[in-house]
């Protein structure tokens, strides 16, 4: 049976019901929005489950959206079918204040070096990764660089503020 | 408490033997690029590896969140610096689904030859340097001519031959000029011979074979799981091609084949990039022989950076280039993946858009940092000499790895 957004979501929903938080479409992509607690066993039965089959873990990151009030920080999951060319984005939404999620590398071995990155920029902890450590930058750097409150330009300037930017 | 070691809970050295650790790199003549790897070696053969990346990393993501679309495309040539245009192009195109922006046929067959010409360029320094490091020299100092030409082509229609910053988003500033067809006639005549020239220096060379085969290998299920891609997971025998799978800027017209390779050595991801050249010249040849008529850009004024004589002469056109240089156009807002195919795999642009002027976020999917992780799986067990020829054979761009 071919994968399409329908039998997609509708399989999950059979399989994890209230775990399924939500689901949109953006430009074709299926988005589903997962319980962030759940996240391992759904992503071991996109990848296991015959009809499912998701074997190819495209990428995994983060986006920090600071005003959604207790899910800040979104990880990002783009999983791939390879034999059917069928695409999926996966979200798993977190409290910044334990920014905790089960790590997916026993699941694919590409996630290793994708989720220390997205630890290192974000300050995910994947619980269960075996070495996790930052990558990009340097050990004893203390903040997490690419959350939205860590300033970009030099905070004394007052010229290059989000005006500029459109926000 | 002792110091935990970098190699992890697991790595235990027996105590009859005794290991050396050995730095290669961070900088190391023989590893092309700003790499280090602290190797457990026992005698000459390597048993641990512990590859620290970083070192370049420009923060391009974070950089990227401050700046208007077109300010975004010099970060993507930093990336793959071997193959800027296809960067550049992936980006333009993701700006182009945001912004529902159509280009006509001539655009997407002016950017295949432009990218085929990329990833010709990319695969020939490659396999030309992959045959240094195995001792043949010769045929690197010929075939780096050719990269020349393909530069001098860049230069023709951007300007610029490393970091291109090449075409627009909608299409290209100007059309292909004179001086580029006479380049490109001449190159489509002259290195299909060139290039069978270098074939023959290295590809059945039994030293070049000795040096190579079985050397780095994976199998297709871990490169699978690792998600590797481009040449590397070809390979190992899995015919996933990007440009085939989701046919982007009109490649679904193109007659091409995707070779592949069987055992995921060495050998077999320097066949690969050779045959996909060919592949590439047979695309280049096809587009050129078939270019639609028509415009050299989509008609879209509020993103397309308006032609220097109109911006002179027309007050319309004087307030686009304006707005768009200035960073005053708002983005729709809107979430969405689009995927190239790299020199070296999946080169994918995730980018989120509140409607602001510039990314709220965007990630880049780098193939090269992806794969690269599998390197100390790959070496394990080999010798230090043969690590040195799976770095160079993965294609291993430290830009692209560090962003």
């Amino acid at each position: 049976m071919a994968l399409n957004n329908e039998t997609v979501l509708s399989r999950l929903k059979e399989h994890f019901g209230d775990a399924v938080l939500d689901s949109y479409e953006n430009f074709d992509y299926l988005n589903i929005e997962i319980d962030a607690s759940r996240n391992a066993e759904i992503l071991r039965f996109l990848k296991i489950d015959t009809q499912m089959n998701f074997i190819y873990l495209t990428d995994l990151c983060a986006v920090h959206m600071p005003d959604q009030t207790g899910k800040e920080l979104g990880v990002v999951y783009h999983l791939h079918n390879l034999e059917e060319n069928y695409r999926l984005r996966i979200k798993a939404w977190l409290n910044i204040n334990n920014p905790e999620i089960a790590s997916a590398t026993s699941i694919w071995k590409g996630a290793n070096w994708m989720e220390r990155e997205t630890y290192d920029f974000f300050g995910v902890v994947f619980t269960g990764h075996p070495n996790l450590r930052r990558i990009l930058n340097v050990d004893h750097m203390e903040v997490f660089p690419l959350r939205k409150e860590f300033p970009l330009e030099d905070s004394t300037r007052e010229d290059k503020d989000d005006r500029f930017f459109g926000r | 408490m002792a110091e935990q070691s970098i190699f992890g809970e697991d790595f235990i050295q027996p105590e009859e033997r005794q290991y050396n650790t050995l730095n290669l790199g961070p900088t190391h003549p023989a590893t092309h690029g700003v790499f280090q790897n602290i190797l457990q070696m026992d005698g000459e053969i390597i048993m641990q590896a512990e590859p620290t990346i970083g070192y370049i990393h420009r923060a391009f993501e974070k950089l990227a969140e401050r700046r208007p679309f077109y300010q975004v495309t010099p970060i993507t040539d930093r990336l793959n610096y071997c193959s800027a245009p296809i960067n550049n192009m992936g980006w333009h195109m993701t700006m182009e689904k945001l912004l529902k922006v159509e280009t006509p046929k001539k655009v997407d067959y002016m950017r295949i030859i432009v990218m085929e010409l990329a990833r010709i360029a990319d695969h020939l320094v490659c396999n030309s340097v992959l045959g240094v490091d195995a001792g043949a020299l010769t045929g690197f100092t010929y075939i780096f001519q050719e990269r020349e030409r393909i530069y001098d082509m860049y230069e023709e229609i951007a300007g610029a031959r490393l970091t291109t910053n090449i075409g627009r988003v909608g299409g290209f500033e100007r059309d292909f000029t004179p001086g580029f067809h006479a380049k490109l006639k001449d190159f489509l005549a002259t290195f299909p011979k060139r290039f069978e020239e270098f074939d023959r220096l290295i590809t059945r060379n039994r030293i070049f074979m000795d040096r190579v085969i079985n050397v780095g290998p994976i199998s297709a299920e871990d490169a699978i799981s690792y998600s590797f891609a481009g040449p590397n997971l070809r390979a190992a025998g899995v015919d996933y091609d990007v440009r085939v799978m989701n046919p982007y800027c009109s490649y679904q017209d193109f007659d091409f084949i995707i070779p592949v390779g069987t055992s995921g050595d060495t050998y077999d991801r320097f066949m690969v990039r050779q045959n996909e050249i060919r592949e590439s010249l047979k695309i280049i040849n096809q587009a050129y022989n078939n270019m639609p008529e028509g415009s050299h850009h989509a008609d879209c004024p509020e993103f397309y950076l308006p032609p220097k004589h109109d911006v002179y002469n027309s007050m319309e056109a004087l307030i686009w280039h304006f707005k768009i240089v200035m960073g005053e156009v708002d983005l729709p807002a809107g979430e969405l993946y689009h995927a190239v195919e790299g020199a070296n795999g999946e080169l994918g642009y995730y980018l989120i858009s509140d409607g602001g002027r510039t990314p709220y976020r965007l990630h880049f999917r780098r193939p090269c940092f992806i794969y690269y992780q599998a390197y100390p799986e790959m070496i394990k067990g080999q010798m230090l000499s043969d690590a040195v020829l799976t770095m160079s054979s993965m294609n291993v761009i430290a830009g692209e790895l560090d962003a």
